[in-house]
């Protein structure tokens, strides 16, 4: 029921030359519901943060206004409900209904009022236990939940949801999508930043495209706007449905045995597990969340201890070392041979800027500087991320990290790469700079394992398939002795060779 | 609401503060350890103990530096000191009041320039004070029936000296360290780096 | 290292008080011990203490556990006061040296272990037994301290078991980027003081987002807040607080009347 108006609005970050977001002029009606989009960095983010009235006056510059229902948003939060990219920082107390209730007692809401609302935000987001659940044993898409149930409680007029199914597996990120048509009032106005429009599309019947360093770019029905500007759209880096990325199957079989992966696994985190992964070849590594994929990825990469069963280097990744298992090898030898990327870029990241962030790990192998400074550079133009070259990690974009962290694996162009859910977040056009960047690693013969729930990456680039199942710790063994790792392992519908030799 | 030069706290600098008291708290648990450890070492001369004493009285002053609000080192040392009894503290509830004495020592000096300097100055006068209010609890308290000559006033001086040097000099490098960092973006500490 | 969850039994009829009544017993009871330095008022508390322990579902083996520092404690004590005990009075027991060891210096000595452990314990019991949610909501509504505080704290408490994945997180990454120490001492030295300042950092920035998260859902709007969780301050819990310091000001009794009482100050 809440109305929103921006006037010539821009912001500068504290700290940042560039604006944020400049010039934008926009209406949205009570009860519109609007997807917001636009390219990796163009200032979506920071958009839905300045309606929640959460800029505060002193981290940076502001142009314009921007009012709700004839507010200053700073006013006006107690009308605006915000679901952010990262659940994590979004939970506040320990136990699951506390938290929900959280808001309702900063309103002031009745004391006998409280629980029945916060009971019945549970039920519609779907949330599968009861109050007492601690918040820190939620998995990820389960506490995107119920961060969405705090939000709902709360009965905003304005609903702004950023990212809300990102690092979701496709059944997950369902459930909050039903959730949200659910849970929505017909008068509620929402606005909804997405980079993938097809999923959205049944939730939203307007479409506003910002336009990197100022302005709104198309506004208007999504059908009109796609039917307009469609193409204009995708080059510039919007997802537009119907504009499918060109396969890159590799075109050569693959070659030598890199890593062996035998009962590899992790109690409780994860089940043994059996792969194989070679020179010239990506697989996917595909499961729902809690699957243990991610384990599997720092496992496979030599960064936790093995459990249960092991992980071998072949000679021809490791050489002499391929004796000793890559946990037990000494850093500056792995990151030649095995890169990882994490799964939160945050994590990742160990020096103040962008450009000592790409150096580190080439200086670490010992390249000379002069080579140094060309990796470096040649990363930050093919990511974009060349005017960003002095910020620092952590004050980038959701997508501007993600790419980082990804590069900073690429700058020391290790035998084998393994990267855990590469492409979220991204624009249309780093996705298939993303996309082209593996498959020329692949092609000169370096092998990638690629965990993702991105369906359309997995489509384009991915010439073998690993499916993890989430099956419970202990139930790893059938009766008859035989290994029952719920992994289903796939080549590529159609291909022939030897990919599918991953399960002895 | 939003200005920083006013008094009143902001709910990041309630936060941050309880974020630098709970991972102090955390770093008291080793301290713990690390002080009753030392028992042994320094038995040749137990008064010299208390040069470890500065790193009680970090968050105190850190906290002081970065929030610059009335109250936030003796709100964070209280706080750190009731973590590290959640935790499992082996002095008990003890340990609450001890944090409370520790803090009230840095809040007097930050207090006596009613809340308008923190230099390097301040911040060491402020940790020595609190050395001094901390270790003149101890020495009544923990200590008591010991000579003042041969145990006592060199407790005492030896802790102040290193809560001048660890915490009120050691707190001024680490202000300075993680504005560079720029997660002080919100704080004046933080304010006045380069753009880009 | 880091035990969070209370290890009370559940329904336990003393953890079951309001913390907040439980913590002032708790500080009555220590404030009060603290007047003496002789061995017998201690003594007594911890009897009591020690019998109380099953009122408050604490199993002795779990004390034991959490304790055990006090007892490095205790020979720390008894070594600074051989060495440095301004009162020397009393038959002499041992010399050698600059070392001269009497009675009375032993009887003080034992008197502050005792005391050193009874003041203790009580603290320990207390938040073993006591959930910081319930903590944070009693002190806001029996204690009345300011709520934009206690919940503040509360939120921030809730990064500790958090802190150490990050910290296992920070190490992974740094071994990820081809950062290592190897078997160099000081190079390792580097790296653990770098990985710490990398949490702290990590901490902190957590710690801004989560104020952000925390105002989107109006903690700082100004509206008068209401409670979800109810505290009630009952006549058990007066009685608990009343109890703790009647049995501290008996075991003092009883020491004056055996005559060993010996004030702290004077
Ligand atoms: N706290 C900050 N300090 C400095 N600069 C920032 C901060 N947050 C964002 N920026 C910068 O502002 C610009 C817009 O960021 P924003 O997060 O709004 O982008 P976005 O459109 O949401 O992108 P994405 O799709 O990648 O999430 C980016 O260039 C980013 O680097
Ligand atoms: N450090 C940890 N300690 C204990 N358990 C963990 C830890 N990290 C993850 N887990 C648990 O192990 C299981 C597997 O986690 P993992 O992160 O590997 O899953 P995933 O398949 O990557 O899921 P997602 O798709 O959500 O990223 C989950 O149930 C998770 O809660
Ligand atoms: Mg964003
Ligand atoms: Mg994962």
């Amino acid at each position: 029921m809440s109305a929103v108006v921006l006037r010539g609005f821009g912001w500068r970050h504290g700290g940042r030359r560039r604006w944020a977001l400049r010039g934008v002029d926009l209406r949205v009606e009570s009860g519109e519901r609007v997807l917001l989009l636009g390219p990796s960095g163009a200032g979506k983010s920071t958009l839905l943060a300045a309606l929640a009235g959460l800029l505060p006056e002193d981290s940076g510059e502001q142009e314009g206004a921007v009012e709700i229902d004839g507010l200053d948003p700073r006013k006006a939060r107690e009308r605006v409900g915000i679901l952010f990219q990262d659940p994590q920082t979004q939970l506040v107390m320990a136990r699951s209904g506390d938290d929900v209730a959280f808001g309702l007692e900063n309103r002031g809401v009745p004391a006998g009022e409280i629980w029945p609302r916060v009971d019945e935000a549970l039920r519609r987001v779907g949330f599968p236990y009861d109050r007492d659940r601690p918040t820190a044993a939620l998995s990820g898409g389960e506490q995107q939940r119920l961060a969405l149930a705090g939000t709902l409680a709360l009965r905003p007029g304005l609903l702004l949801l950023d990212e809300p199914t990102a690092n979701l597996d496709p059944a997950g990120a369902a459930l909050i999508r039903r959730a949200v048509a659910n849970a929505l009032d017909p008068d509620t106005t929402m606005i909804l930043v997405e980079h993938r429009v097809t999923e959205a599309l049944p939730l939203v019947d307007r479409v506003v495209v910002l336009e990197p360093g100022g302005g709104v770019r198309a506004d208007g029905p999504p059908e009109t706007v796609f039917a307009a500007h469609g193409d204009a759209l995708a080059a510039a880096g919007v997802w537009v449905p119907g504009h499918v990325a060109p396969p890159r199957h590799a075109a050569a079989p693959p070659g030598d045995v890199l890593l062996t992966a035998g009962r590899l696994g992790l109690p409780p985190r994860l089940a043994p597990t059996d792969l194989r992964v070679r020179a010239g070849e990506a697989l996917a590594v595909l499961g729902p969340n809690g699957a243990g994929k991610s384990t599997l990825a720092l496992l496979l990469g030599g960064l936790l201890k093995p459990g249960t069963g092991t992980v071998t280097a072949s000679a021809e990744l490791a050489g002499r070392d391929a004796r000793t298992p890559p946990h037990r090898w000494r850093a500056p030898a792995l990151v030649r041979r095995i890169g990882s990327v994490f799964q939160d870029p945050e994590h990742q990241f160990v020096t103040a800027t962008v450009r000592d962030e790409l150096a580190l790990g080439p200086r670490r192998t010992g390249q000379p500087d002069t080579a140094v400074t060309a990796t470096v550079d040649g990363l930050l133009e093919r990511l974009r991320l060349d005017k960003l070259a002095g910020a620092n990690p952590y004050t980038l974009s959701g997508g501007e990290a993600r790419r980082l962290s990804v590069a900073t694996a690429l700058a020391t162009a290790p035998r084998l790469l393994i990267c855990d859910e590469p492409t979220y977040g991204q624009d249309r056009r780093t996705w298939l700079e993303l996309v082209d960047l593996l498959a020329e690693l692949r092609d000169a013969g370096h092998g990638v394992v690629a965990v993702t729930h991105d369906e359309d990456f997995v489509a384009a680039l991915a010439d073998r398939t690993l499916t993890l199942d989430r099956s419970p710790s202990g139930a790893e063994r059938s009766p008859d002795g035989r290994s029952s790792t719920g992994v289903a392992e796939a080549a590529r519908a159609g291909d022939d060779g030897p990919a599918a030799g991953g399960v002895p | 609401m939003n200005h920083t030069d006013s008094n009143r706290w902001r709910t990041v600098d309630i936060v941050v503060a309880s974020v630098i008291a709970v991972a102090f708290g955390v770093v008291f648990q080793l301290w713990n350890i690390l002080w009753k450890g030392s028992d042994g070492p320094f038995a040749f001369f137990a008064p010299l103990q208390s040069v470890m004493y500065g790193v009680w009285l970090i968050p105190a002053v850190l906290s002081a530096l970065i929030v610059r609000k009335p109250g936030a080192a003796l709100l964070t040392e209280t706080v750190a000191s009731t973590v590290s009894v959640l935790l499992g503290s082996p002095y008990g509830a003890m340990a609450i009041l001890q944090g409370a004495v520790q803090g009230l020592g840095v809040e007097s000096v930050f207090a006596a320039t009613r809340y308008r300097s923190y230099r390097p100055v301040t911040a060491a006068l402020a940790g020595a004070a609190g050395g001094l209010f901390a270790t003149v609890f101890d020495v009544l308290y923990w200590y008591p029936a010991t000579s003042w000559t041969t145990f006592r006033l060199p407790y005492i001086a030896f802790g102040v000296l290193s809560c001048l040097l660890v915490a009120g000099l050691g707190a001024v490098a680490l202000t300075r360290a993680l504005a560079n960092t720029g997660v002080l973006d919100r704080f004046p500490a933080g304010r006045d780096r380069a753009l880009v | 290292m880091i035990g969070l969850e209370p290890v009370a039994v559940p329904g336990a009829p003393l953890a079951r008080r309001n913390p907040v009544a439980k913590l002032a017993a708790a500080l009555v009871f220590t404030v009060i011990l603290v007047a003496t330095l002789d061995p017998v008022a201690p003594a007594i508390a911890i009897a009591v203490e020690l019998a109380a322990l099953p009122l408050f579902g604490v199993r002795y083996r779990v004390l034991a556990r959490r304790a055990w520092p006090l007892l490095a404690g205790a020979v720390g004590i008894l070594v600074t006061l051989v060495l440095f005990a301004a009162d020397r009075s009393g038959p002499v027991l041992l010399q050698a040296g600059p070392i001269l060891v009497t009675e009375g210096v032993l009887t003080t000595a034992l008197g502050l272990v005792l005391r050193m452990v009874a003041v203790a314990l009580p603290g320990i019991v207390v938040f073993a037994t006591t959930d910081p949610t319930d903590l944070a909501d009693a002190l806001i509504q029996n204690a009345k301290a300011p709520a934009r505080f206690a919940i503040g704290a509360l939120a921030a408490f809730r990064m500790v078991p958090l802190l150490e994945q990050e910290w296992r997180m920070i190490s992974m990454a740094r071994r990820a980027r081809g950062v290592d120490a190897g078997r160099n001492p000081v190079a390792k030295l580097r790296l653990f003081a770098s990985t710490a300042f990398t949490l702290l950092v990590g901490a902190i920035r957590r710690g801004t987002r989560l104020a952000v998260a925390m105002d989107a859902r109006g903690f700082d709007a100004g509206t008068p807040r209401t409670v979800a969780r109810p505290q009630r301050f009952t006549r058990a819990d007066t009685l608990l607080v009343a109890g703790a310091a009647l049995l501290a000001g008996a075991a003092l009794a009883t020491s004056i009347a055996l005559g060993t009482f010996r004030p702290l100050i004077g």
